[in-house]
């Protein structure tokens, strides 16, 4: 019986091979933008964690220093003397003759044995590691390494790429930081009675296990915009596997009827149709895992390359084939197939058995729906009204952003609808009238593609206004902040002191001085700015208490950038604790843009006195043209080119940072404009077939096969211009709530919103070309359709 | 003479090769007049009103109507034929779902380029729509899907009409009302009519009379 029904119910599919298609390209589609985000997103975690498993960071407790990124090796000493089963690592960038490696030096000896480093190091014999003659390292890194230290370079494919592991000692050594550390892994299991670390080391302070990795944190945001366009991408895949599942199940309803009168039963059958869903879905879903790997292994360069430039975050370049990955894809696109098939298979469940209807009246009925679609979407308006009002959290933004688009998309066909009423309205001829009113019919249908190209045109201009205003407010910002011509660095305290005895000869330099610090359990990074007019001139305020840069150069106040202000909430006139000893009041409050950490700016003799070690090595310098400086740079002092950088390069070198970020978005907003073309075009296909009565029945009076397949043409390129109208405002609406709700509680800045109507319009064009591209082939085989096929469906005999 | 068909052949392909489905056939017919085609089902009927309603092509002869040859037109100008100067009925109605009951009725005229609201009103009602002008045609019966069928043929004044089966889909009852009015409408506005069906006390009620069996007329 099962074999039998199952044939019966696939001879569907096999006389309707199109619809077929289309229900396997919207979810194999879906899944794989899907599936391939969420492979980006995987690896690049996966890179993290395995870098932050090497110190046992989120698994265990942290020592950090209190201020500064250096501890003292004497805190250890007298923490492991006080009892404390603590671990000492040192971190930092050993330069290669291609990149950098981040070394990481421990001991193996007071390691916890739970973290990588402790089982990597133990890879090797415990007295050689110890002997500091060893250094293991990723195997693409260990022929450079080995090039740059002395040691034996190890490869083992256990360290992450981009990671270096050596005794701490050794470390020591070939990072120029004698007796330093970075950190004090602390063991899981504590003896009791120990004393309290404030009293044996007052300078560090304890991060609990779980607290993540700074790195994961900090591309925390990129992941959740990487996410959101998956989501978003998904979305618009179901639409068009909804509409070819609605169709099928109302199309076989005859079937399910005869089938039912042969006495079986509706279980029977409902169990059967969903079995096939089910089927057609991993089938889908399969396709998509493998779309997906390569739309991931495309874009994954781009993404690393982003990361690196933003955070500093090392990611693998390629991508693994994780189990979890593709199981979690094929039950997405499952989970897609149910979504899409729920109401059809609701439906059909409730079919009576005697009575029928064809897709036409269905398609009426769906209209009829409209009405509770329309409250539905009103509803979903004012909740997204009311999470912009309340704000305050990232779930807020996103939950308003949802809201928003779902409701739009959703309240799309009445407005459609009701737009063509009115067009109808006041058409002339009857051709004209007879297009809107066809063209309005076409809209339960027609309608789930132009919500998909709604959301499409809408993510297009919401993401490109957002990334475009980023760019505007960017380079702005970089005029600003770059204002020396050429950018020093220098390799010696010689060197240094040249430039600065430069100074008395018409020429500005400025160094920048800067250590890492705490500000509470945030990394910071403290700056000491040699304060001169040319701060004064170039540098613009956020937010300011009265004069800023006297009070500053006096050492009476701070400059802080907006990500520390927001997320420490201190604004011009709160006070900011410098060290334990030192606060200073904030005087202002300086964009900055793209980096996501907080900066504290403070005099330069200030700054000395703090960090009386911390030596300048690099300068901004101004004087006389950056080709001049160059010169004289070179000629006087002897400085190599490979140490100067003029300001144009550094710009040029920022922007292409932020150009990886773009690629990767506009590669995702391309990738979403196509399914909803594609949205388009397997509509109009499926269509086709439904639509041959009604198009015989215009024939037959007198409008020829090409004026209909022009007018199908206009159709396409009328909905989709309507859809744009809609679309313009919402993508403003979106890029409002991505810059001015989302920005700030991810990165924690605010970015001005600016306005970009040539892009608009072309995207408008390209929107409407691509909807007039898609219409193309079903209205050329449209008006290529033979006589004959008209002519069957008022042929009376057999 | 309004329209002149002359040793029309028609074949169609099959599984076995061609399919004879018109072979020789002529006849004639005068402005006004009204003729039944009679014959059994694959006789040829719906064909022969096809290729002179210009939806498709015969192999060989000639249709002339109106002193035009159909078979030398092309694909628009046969489409302008339909529009301006032959009415067609179908057995299935082929009204258009998306327009309105008066939308509908009026919609060949206005195709055409005729002003026939004033039309459109007086068969309406002689055809007892007048109360269903607003609705769409899935809310009506099929009787009075095909009065609309009727009303937008007569309302595009056609010289002539081509009706296939138009009362097929309905019981007996209704379509004697549906025939009486459609005769009535034809005679009153001088328009020729082709009748196409297989009962012969509706044939019997037309000016001629002609049967087609195998392709053949008699």
């Amino acid at each position: 019986m099962i074999g039998v029904t199952a044939a019966a119910l696939w001879s569907y599919w096999r006389r309707n091979p199109l619809q077929l298609l289309t229900m396997i390209a919207g979810l194999a589609l879906a899944t794989a933008l899907w599936s391939g985000v969420q492979a980006l997103n995987a690896e690049a975690r996966a890179s993290y964690a395995a870098a932050a498993a090497v110190v046992g960071e989120g698994r265990y407790d942290q020592l950090l220093p209190r201020v500064g990124d250096r501890i003292a090796q004497d805190s250890f000493v007298a923490l492991r003397r006080a009892g404390w089963p603590v671990g000492p690592v040192l971190e930092g960038r050993l330069d290669l003759p291609e990149g950098e490696v981040l070394l990481l030096g421990i001991d193996p000896l007071t390691m916890p044995a739970g973290t990588g480093a402790a089982a990597q190091a133990a890879t090797v014999p415990f007295a050689r590691f110890l002997s500091g003659d060893v250094v293991l390292a990723h195997p693409d890194d260990a022929a450079s390494l080995a090039s740059v230290v002395s040691a034996d370079v190890i490869p083992n494919a256990d360290i992450t790429q981009g990671t270096a592991l050596a005794d701490i000692g050794l470390a020591q050594t070939l990072l120029q930081k004698p007796k330093q550390l970075s950190r004090l892994v602390v063991a899981a299991n504590l003896p009791l009675r120990l004393p309290p670390i404030s009293d044996v080391a007052p300078d560090l302070i304890l991060q609990p296990a779980q607290a993540g990795s700074d790195t994961a944190q900090l591309t925390d945001s990129f992941h959740l915009n990487l996410t959101a366009f998956g989501i978003l991408s998904f979305a618009v895949g179901i639409f068009i596997v909804y509409g070819a599942v609605g169709l099928a199940f109302e199309q076989r309803r005859a079937m399910v009827r005869a089938l039912r009168t042969m006495g079986l039963s509706m279980r029977f059958l409902m169990t059967m149709l969903i079995a096939e869903i089910g089927l057609i879905s991993l089938f889908s879903g399969l396709i998509g895992v493998v779309l997906g790997y390569v739309l991931a292994a495309s874009l994954l360069p781009d993404v690393a390359a982003t990361l690196r430039g933003l955070y500093g975050a090392q990611v693998a370049g390629t991508l693994q084939l994780h189990p979890s990955w593709w199981l979690s894809s094929l039950g997405i696109a499952l989970l897609g197939g149910a979504a899409a098939a729920a109401s059809a298979v609701w439906r059909m469940s409730r079919l009576p058995l005697r009575t029928g209807r064809d897709p036409q009246v269905w398609a009426m009925q769906t209209a009829r729906g409209w009405r509770v679609q329309s409250v539905v979407a009103v509803l979903l308006l004012i909740v997204a009204a009311v999470f912009v009002l309340q704000g305050g959290s990232l779930f807020m933004g996103f939950g308003a952003v949802a809201a928003l688009l779902l409701g739009a998309a959703l309240g799309l066909p009445p407005l459609l609808a009701a737009t063509l009423r009115f067009a109808e309205g006041q058409a002339k001829g009857a051709v004209a009238q007879w297009f809107w009113a066809d063209t309005r019919q076409q809209l339960p249908r027609l309608g789930l593609s132009m919500m998909a190209l709604l959301l499409a045109i809408t993510a297009n201009i919401g993401v490109s206004t957002m990334v475009s205003s980023f760019r505007l407010t960017f380079i702005d910002f970089l005029d600003q902040r770059l204002f020396a011509e050429v950018y020093v660095s220098t390799e010696t305290e010689a060197q240094a002191a040249a430039i600065e005895a430069l100074a008395d000869d018409g020429v500005t330099a400025l160094p920048l001085l800067s250590v890492e610090t705490r500000i509470g359990a945030q990394r910071a990074d403290l700056y000491g700015a040699r304060v001169g007019p040319v701060y004064a001139e170039n540098w613009q305020f956020l937010a300011q208490d009265g004069i800023v840069w006297p009070r500053v150069a006096a050492g009476e106040a701070a400059i802080i950038n907006e990500q520390l202000a927001r997320r420490a909430d201190l604004w011009p006139g709160d006070k900011i604790a410098i060290t334990a000893d030192l606060a200073l009041p904030v005087a202002g409050v300086v964009g900055d843009y793209g980096n996501p950490i907080g900066q504290i700016i403070i005099g330069d003799d200030i700054f000395q006195t703090l960090h009386p070690t911390a030596k300048p090595n690099q300068f901004g310098v101004l004087g006389g043209g950056a080709d001049v400086l160059t010169q004289r740079l070179q000629s006087e002092l002897g400085l190599a080119p490979a140490q100067m950088i003029d300001q144009t390069a550094l710009k040029a070198t920022s922007l292409a940072v932020f150009e990886r970020t773009f690629t990767v978005t506009a590669a995702l907003n391309l990738l979403t404009l196509a399914v909803a073309g594609a949205a388009i075009l397997l509509s109009l296909l499926t269509m086709a077939s439904m639509r041959v009565p009604q198009l015989a029945a215009v024939w037959a009076l007198g409008i020829t096969r090409q004026q209909l397949g022009r007018l199908e043409l206009a159709r396409a390129a009328v909905l989709a211009a309507l859809t744009l109208v809609l679309a313009l405002p919402l993508g403003l609406m979106l890029a409002y709530l991505l810059l001015s709700v989302i920005n700030v509680e991810a990165f924690g800045w605010q970015l001005p919103m600016f306005l970009f109507p040539t892009d608009y319009a072309v995207l408008g064009l390209v929107s409407v070309i691509a909807a007039l591209l898609a219409a193309l082939w079903p209205a050329v085989r449209l008006a290529r359709t033979a006589p004959a096929r008209f002519l069957q469906v008022f042929s009376n005999e057999a | 003479m309004l329209l002149d068909v002359e040793n029309l052949s028609k074949s169609y392909d099959g599984p076995a090769g061609r399919v004879p489905v018109l072979s020789g056939v002529s006849l004639r017919i005068n402005a006004g007049e009204t003729l039944a085609l009679t014959g059994e089902s694959g006789s040829g009927k719906s064909t022969l009103l096809h290729l002179i309603g210009g939806l498709d092509q015969a192999d060989s002869g000639r249709i002339v109507f109106d002193g035009e040859d159909i078979a030398a037109l092309d694909d628009r100008a046969r489409a302008a034929l339909r529009r301006q100067k032959i009415g067609i009925i179908f057995q299935q109605f082929n009204l258009i779902p998306s327009l309105t009951v008066e939308q509908n009725i009026l919609f060949q005229a206005r195709l055409a380029g005729r002003e026939a609201a004033s039309d459109a009103s007086s068969i309406s009602a002689a055809l007892g729509l007048t109360e269903q002008l607003e609705k769409y045609p899935e809310q009506l019966s099929g009787g009075q899907q095909q009065r609309v069928a009727i009303a937008r043929t007569l309302v595009a004044r056609p010289k002539m009409i081509l009706a296939d089966e138009p009362t097929g889909n309905l019981d007996e009852e209704t379509a004697t009302v549906v025939m009486e009015q459609l005769r009535s409408l034809v005679d009153k506005a001088g328009t020729a009519l082709i009748l196409v069906t297989h009962s012969p006390a509706l044939a019997s009620r037309m000016a001629h009379q002609r049967h087609l069996s195998h392709g053949r007329i008699s």
